[in-house]
């Protein structure tokens, strides 16, 4: 898998599903449209920040709540290219996974990264560099078979 | 883990369906799908991500029980096209199930056909797909792309979850209801606090809940994180089957010596009535601890509490007394057969005189679709499952969720009250 660089957007602790995108904008259905609303109850300047090859960071549970992948797919239209988190709800993880985005499981994500920071991530060698804070955080290992997952681009690139 | 121990509900499920007999917790294994569940999802990605494939046609039309239960009927065009789409998959790729958009919705009315029988393993395209622990099956939630998987190979790759145990001992008091009880382990267990574990429960005291009660609680299951929420199977479950002509399954109890990460104890009698305060489903309080806190609408329906005894215990409370002048009461049966029966039952017209606004089967309010959206700063009271921000209408808006009990008695003094006290 190739590098990934970006810049951090950070969140809290238990963002669910209906934060990244409310139930109400799913009959929307064009990926386009849905993802103009992404986590706009939370923060309403997300959308027009974010940019290709950013980064969400969140705190625990990240995700819980519906199994609409729209709330994946949604980020992946905006261009993120990872998403790190102390934990995940299941279905999202899965989800994150079988979309082609890693997600990694991080402690202390608070201490490590902050607002903005430029983040090096290679799925590869386990580590992500902080550029900003010039510090090296070293993942948890990622199961052979989800990154098996991750390397053809998502799930259906694999039963293809 | 070691050769010897015994297997939870979920890994003697899970490993009957994989060929890995011998499996642990946190181990990856593929599994084959018995059942697969799609609603609006279907018109809405599934469709696109299974076109990607190129296939022409599924695994199985036979394990895929399809149906219309999110916007039925269509509030708006988007809706329509949504449904529009939904029906053509169906009908080019020949789905034997395709259940329609009168039968109510879909956690309620697949037990009710008989589609979930002890043993299997059910997946489908929405989180609360864990109701189905409830008749002693594994069932649980995927997204788009996991349906798509199990269309085109009828397998899924799945973690072996743990399991926690939930003993439950004695009886519920009158008008506390198995709702108290789940939002009660919740609040205890946080939010995430079974992240990818399955619930058991066991103990003499699910004796006394009814199949609508566990209903409710293996519904929650989620809201804790949960993959699963399993009963272990009685003499109840196998009545309820034998009334609705259900055969061909695997009662499916777990070994004696299977593992626990964590055990829990509930002492059902000592459940008060308690509501989870706005905005998550874990931030519950007794009821009798709130300030008083006036609504402007409850709702009284969904697949967590729009069952028949949760009708039959709201019109006990609601009977010949009228709803407060500054409260709406909207009430939707869960399904079709519960408002049939509702009806003969004389429910219905208990609900209409009170001055409640009776729907037709379908989730509506509760994901904020149709039917009675909250405007700006309203507070609702609500027998669903989901608090969010935003979830039932404006982000301004605030949900207390609550039994059914709690919401129509709340319904009659236009604050939340305990139900004990009407
Ligand atoms: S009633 Fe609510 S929680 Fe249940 S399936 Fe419908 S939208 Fe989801």
């Amino acid at each position: 898998m190739k590098e990934i660089k970006g810049r951090v957007f950070l969140f809290g602790d238990n963002i669910n599903t209906d934060d990244i995108i409310p139930h109400r904008y799913l009959t929307l259905r064009d990926n386009g449209e849905i993802a103009k609303h992404v986590l706009e109850n939370l923060r309403p300047d997300f959308v027009q920040n974010v940019r290709k090859g950013d980064i969400i960071v969140a705190g625990k549970n990240f995700g819980s709540g519906s199994s609409r992948e729209e709330a994946v797919n949604v980020l992946k239209v905006l261009g993120i290219e990872a998403v790190i988190a102390e934990s995940f709800a299941r279905i999202y993880f899965r989800n994150l996974i079988n979309l082609g985005i890693p997600a990694l499981k991080i402690n202390d994500v608070k201490k490590k990264f902050s607002e903005g920071d430029i983040l090096k991530i290679s799925i590869k060698n386990e580590v992500i560099v902080n550029e900003t804070k010039k510090i090296k955080i070293q993942m948890c290992k990622i199961p052979k078979f989800l990154v098996e997952i991750l390397e053809v681009g998502g799930i259906l690139n694999k039963i293809k | 883990m070691t050769e010897n121990s015994g297997k939870t509900i979920a890994e003697k499920i899970l490993s009957e369906h994989s060929s890995n007999k011998t499996i642990s917790p946190g181990e990856f294994i593929e599994a084959d799908i018995d059942l697969v569940m799609v609603h609006e999802q279907l018109g809405g990605r599934i469709h696109k991500e299974y076109e990607k494939l190129e296939l022409d046609k599924v695994w199985d039309p036979d394990k895929i029980f399809f149906i219309l239960d999110h916007w039925v009927p269509a509030p708006s065009i988007e809706a329509a096209k949504m449904h529009q789409d939904c029906r053509k998959f169906a009908k080019k790729y020949k789905f034997k199930h395709d259940i329609g958009m009168d039968k109510g919705i879909c956690h309620q009315v697949l037990p009710e056909l008989g589609f979930a029988k002890p043993g299997m393993l059910i997946v489908g395209s929405d989180s609360h797909t864990t109701t189905y622990g409830a008749f002693n099956c594994f069932s649980t939630g995927i997204g788009a792309t996991d349906v798509s998987v199990v269309f085109a190979t009828g397998k899924l790759w799945f973690m072996v979850p743990e399991t926690q145990k939930f003993s439950l001992k004695g009886q519920l008091r009158e008008n506390v209801m198995s709702k108290d009880l789940i939002l009660q382990i919740i609040r205890d267990l946080s939010i995430g606090g079974a992240e990818y574990k399955s619930m058991e429960f066991h103990g003499d005291g699910i004796k006394s809940l009814s199949i609508d009660s566990r209903m409710t609680v293996s519904n929650m299951v989620v809201e804790a994180g949960a993959k699963s929420g399993i009963f272990i199977p009685d003499n109840e479950l196998v009545e309820w089957l034998k009334g609705r002509s259900i055969s061909n399954y695997k009662l499916t109890m777990p070994d004696d010596n299977a593992v626990y990460v964590e055990e829990f104890n509930y002492d059902l009698s000592q459940i008060v009535p308690v509501v989870a305060k706005p905005a998550s489903p874990d931030n519950v309080v007794p009821v009798s601890e709130l300030p008083e806190i006036k609504i402007d609408q409850a709702f009284l329906g969904s697949c967590t509490n729009g069952r028949l005894e949760d009708l039959r215990q709201a019109a006990q409370i609601l009977k010949n007394k009228k709803i407060h002048p500054d409260v709406r009461l909207i009430v939707i049966p869960a399904s079709k057969e519960i408002y049939l029966k509702a009806i003969r039952e004389g429910l219905i017209e208990i609900f209409l005189n009170s001055g409640a606004i009776v729907g037709n089967p379908t989730c509506g309010p509760c994901f904020g679709g149709h039917l009675g959206v909250l405007g700006p700063n309203e507070i609702c009271i609500s027998t669903t499952n989901r608090n969010f921000i935003g979830r039932m209408g404006d982000i301004t808006s605030q949900i207390y969720l609550a039994s059914p009990t709690t919401t129509v008695a709340s319904a009659l003094k236009g604050k939340i009250v305990d139900p004990r006290e009407v």
